[in-house]
């Protein structure tokens, strides 16, 4: 009698088990319009798999305190895309995060993406949602009634400063200010100029820290970047530069007349513009060009270097479920919905340029298709004391005038501490 | 044979009789056991002294206090504890887990020597100094002035509406004040467009560093805080028996007279309590730096290092150490407080 009891307890709990939907918990930052889009990703994804239940939490500010937070207490999501490749590597150490080598097929990920996501001989995050940064937008019409022409190298670019200073413009839109954030957009100014006038393994080695700050390659850099200012390049000159949020500082390419007429950002900020602006048209009114080379010898095979960035995907949870959906991430569907709702790009090792619809992606995605040399935005792969700090920090003091060797004195001074 | 068999009959006694002396008076039977050597009556007195304890606590009292007591021992007890101790670990977010090794006063030498940190010490202490004199100050000034003005409730709401806003609201605001734009496009903060319409050049303010900048966030707390140092400072002028001032009049002293002599030392106790309230205030600002300049350009402050150390840098062992500083220095004027606000209520 006891026995049947039992069974039959057993009996019920099994089935309850099978017919109780699995869950998957996903966070992602993604307010604005990536939102919806992802939510369709998330749809075909249930539709495929009715037995699994994707629920989907947005987290739009202080998503990395809410993130250690929620690891901290031992309850993270499941999965999440995001940006932080030092923090991964962080947690990665600390054995939080699941190690995807044998679980996830990444056959169907631009291979050179594949390796974004690797650490120490385990793979830790998907990189399927890629960003390009190296452009520099520009208004087609303005341009073509100023009779300006796209610069090819560096020299021609500051030729063309030149022209348009001489012609009472300002050359180039800055604006790094981003709230608690501010000086990001000023480390993807330095991290192109670092691939463009010292390679890519003085990059790589700058990022991990084997040479220091103070290394004059570095500082070369930076004052690259600052003779922008020196010159007079900048809109608003550097007190411009620090208060204009980033999301706003390429409004002025639109004004008219224009109040200048270049503005170095990822393929992200059309979206910013194209709010602030009804009816502009991307080739017609705003277009883009890959920032160029500077020093030949940095980029020998005269190829432009590539600075992207963007989201991977990281796993919390092995269970079979999450894996599942990490995998449909990963497909061609999932990539098709957020290029084409998105016009974003796109890491499937498919993706055709011809197929997207929008001119600017599919310069971009030619762009990220064909670069030789790519490298992941350096200030997500250092640690945060370095990446979302001192040099952020580093970068606001220095256009604000503090003197160049005490900046990059106190950023290694912190690294030092960091690494 | 009869030895044979009375010898286990007398053991029956005696166990008999010892179990009886149990049974019957066993604390007795004990005790004596005890007094037959020193350790034993050593021990004795030691549970008689805690009988006596146990009896003299009010155990009724004990536990109406208890709930309170578990909840301050488990929030602030316990956490205060920890967090000191972990203000001499590494960098690891749990005390137990990987990542936090004994790293000795490392955190407490950043605390006390990097640049950034001097920095946010010595804005705390422009800001104490500041901030207190300016809201206690004008507070006091506004309550008395205002007691004469016709629509004395009316203004007074008015000035008082900015301590109802949340800070990172006041924060959002004053940053449009301070807005710079480049001098051929519209300025669209006022402090700018008041200063280009006089014919002047934009001014980029929250990057004057170091005097400039400070003093304007200043401002901000100052704006945001008068209003709650005028409202209590107000209700205690009230509570000044006015036949008090009449008298002081009629004996001829002349208003600045009234204020400084009468007005102010009745006042005092009140603004003591004002102040220190504003010190705690300032010395834990964060939401004003954090969304205005993140603590850019030397405005760093000591609570939002202890934020971005913890949850930015993952460096939990600093952070602790940060928030142990910000610990010590409010205390001193917690019991300020507490002691003024004691005596102040067992006057009455």
């Amino acid at each position: 009698m006891r026995k049947l009891l039992i069974s039959l307890l057993v009996l019920a709990l099994v089935g309850v088990a099978a017919f109780a939907q699995k869950v998957v918990n996903v966070m992602h930052g993604w307010p604005g319009a990536q939102a919806p889009a992802f939510q369709m990703i998330v749809d075909a994804f249930e539709a495929e798999n009715p037995d699994i239940d994707v629920v989907v939490e947005i987290v739009g500010r202080d998503r990395p305190t809410i993130l250690a937070t929620k690891l901290a207490g031992g309850n993270p999501p499941d999965l999440t895309p995001h940006p932080w490749i030092g923090t991964m590597r962080q947690w990665a150490d600390q054995g939080v995060i699941v190690d995807l080598t044998d679980l996830v097929d990444t056959s169907e990920i631009n291979p050179a993406l594949v390796p974004i996501g690797e650490y120490k001989g385990g793979l830790y995050g998907l990189f399927i949602f890629p960003n390009v940064k190296s452009l520099i937008w520009y208004n087609p019409k303005q341009f073509a009634a100023n009779g300006y022409e796209i610069p090819n190298t560096w020299y021609e670019l500051l030729a063309l400063s030149e022209q348009i200073l001489a012609d009472g413009g300002a050359p180039f839109s800055i604006g790094i200010e981003s709230g608690p954030a501010s000086g990001w957009p000023g480390t993807d100014w330095i991290e192109d100029i670092v691939l463009r006038t010292a390679g890519a393994e003085v990059y790589d080695k700058w990022v991990n820290h084997e040479i220091p700050w103070t290394d004059p390659r570095i500082k070369l850099a930076f004052e690259t970047f600052g003779s922008l200012f020196d010159k007079g390049y900048v809109l608003g000159g550097p007190i411009g530069a620090l208060t204009t949020n980033f999301g706003d500082a390429a409004d002025p390419l639109f004004l008219d007349p224009p109040a200048a007429f270049m503005h170095h950002q990822a393929t992200f900020i059309q979206g910013f513009f194209n709010d602030h602006f009804d009816g502009l048209v991307a080739g017609e009114d705003y277009d883009i060009f890959p920032l160029p080379t500077i020093t030949p010898k940095a980029t020998p095979d005269g190829s432009i270097p590539l600075l992207v960035s963007g989201d991977v995907v990281t796993v919390f949870n092995k269970r079979p479920e999450v894996i599942k959906f990490a995998q449909f991430l990963t497909s061609e569907t999932a990539a098709n919905i957020w290029s084409s709702e998105l016009g974003e790009l796109s890491a499937h090792v498919n993706a055709d340029p011809e197929d997207f619809e929008s001119p600017i992606t599919r310069k971009a995605q030619e762009m990220l298709l064909n670069a030789t040399v790519s490298r992941y935005d350096g200030s997500d792969l250092m640690p945060g004391e370095i990446g979302t700090g001192a040099f952020w920090s580093g970068v606001l003091d220095y256009i604000s005038g503090i003197d160049l060797d005490t900046v990059l004195a106190a950023i290694e001074a912190a690294a030092q501490d960091a690494y | 044979m009869g030895d044979h068999r009375a010898r286990p009959g007398r053991l029956k006694r005696i166990a008999h009789s010892v179990g009886l002396k149990l049974i019957r008076d066993p604390a007795g039977a004990v005790v004596r056991f005890l007094e037959r050597g020193a350790p034993g009556r050593l021990l004795l007195r030691l549970i008689r002294s805690l009988v006596r304890w146990f009896r003299s606590v009010r155990w009724r009292s004990w536990s109406f206090v208890a709930p309170a007591l578990l909840l301050i021992g488990f929030f602030l007890v316990y956490p205060t504890v920890v967090t000191i101790a972990r203000s001499f670990f590494g960098r690891g977010i749990d005390l137990f887990g990987p990542n936090v090794e004994f790293v000795g006063l490392t955190n407490w030498k950043y605390v006390f020597t990097s640049p950034i940190m001097l920095t946010a010490l010595r804005n705390n202490a422009l800001w104490a100094v500041l901030f207190t004199g300016c809201t206690v100050g004008f507070g006091l000034v506004l309550a008395v002035m205002l007691d004469r003005v016709k629509y004395e409730k009316f203004v007074k709401s008015i000035i008082f509406i900015p301590a109802a806003i949340s800070g990172v609201g006041v924060a959002v605001i004053w940053k449009f004040v301070y807005a710079f734009r480049p001098a051929h496009i519209d300025q669209i903060g006022i402090l700018n467009a008041i200063v280009v319409a006089l014919g002047g050049q934009p001014v980029g303010w929250l990057l004057e560093r170091p005097w400039v900048n400070n003093i304007l966030l200043i401002v901000v707390g100052i704006w945001m805080w008068t209003g709650f140092c005028m409202v209590i400072l107000s209700a205690a002028y009230k509570n000044i028996p006015k036949p008090l001032l009449e008298a002081a009049r009629i004996d001829g002293a002349n208003e600045w007279r009234v204020f400084r002599n009468i007005i102010l030392p009745l006042l005092a106790p009140t603004a003591a309590v004002v102040a220190t309230t504003m010190v705690v205030q300032v010395l834990k600002i964060f939401d004003i730096i954090y969304v205005m300049t993140n603590g850019n350009f030397d405005t760093e402050v000591i609570a939002n290092r202890m934020y971005k150390e913890a949850f930015l840098f993952n460096n939990y062992g600093r952070s602790s150490a940060i928030a142990v500083v910000l610990l010590i220095l409010v205390v001193p004027f917690m019991i300020m407080n507490i002691r003024r606000f004691a005596k102040q209520e067992g006057g009455r």
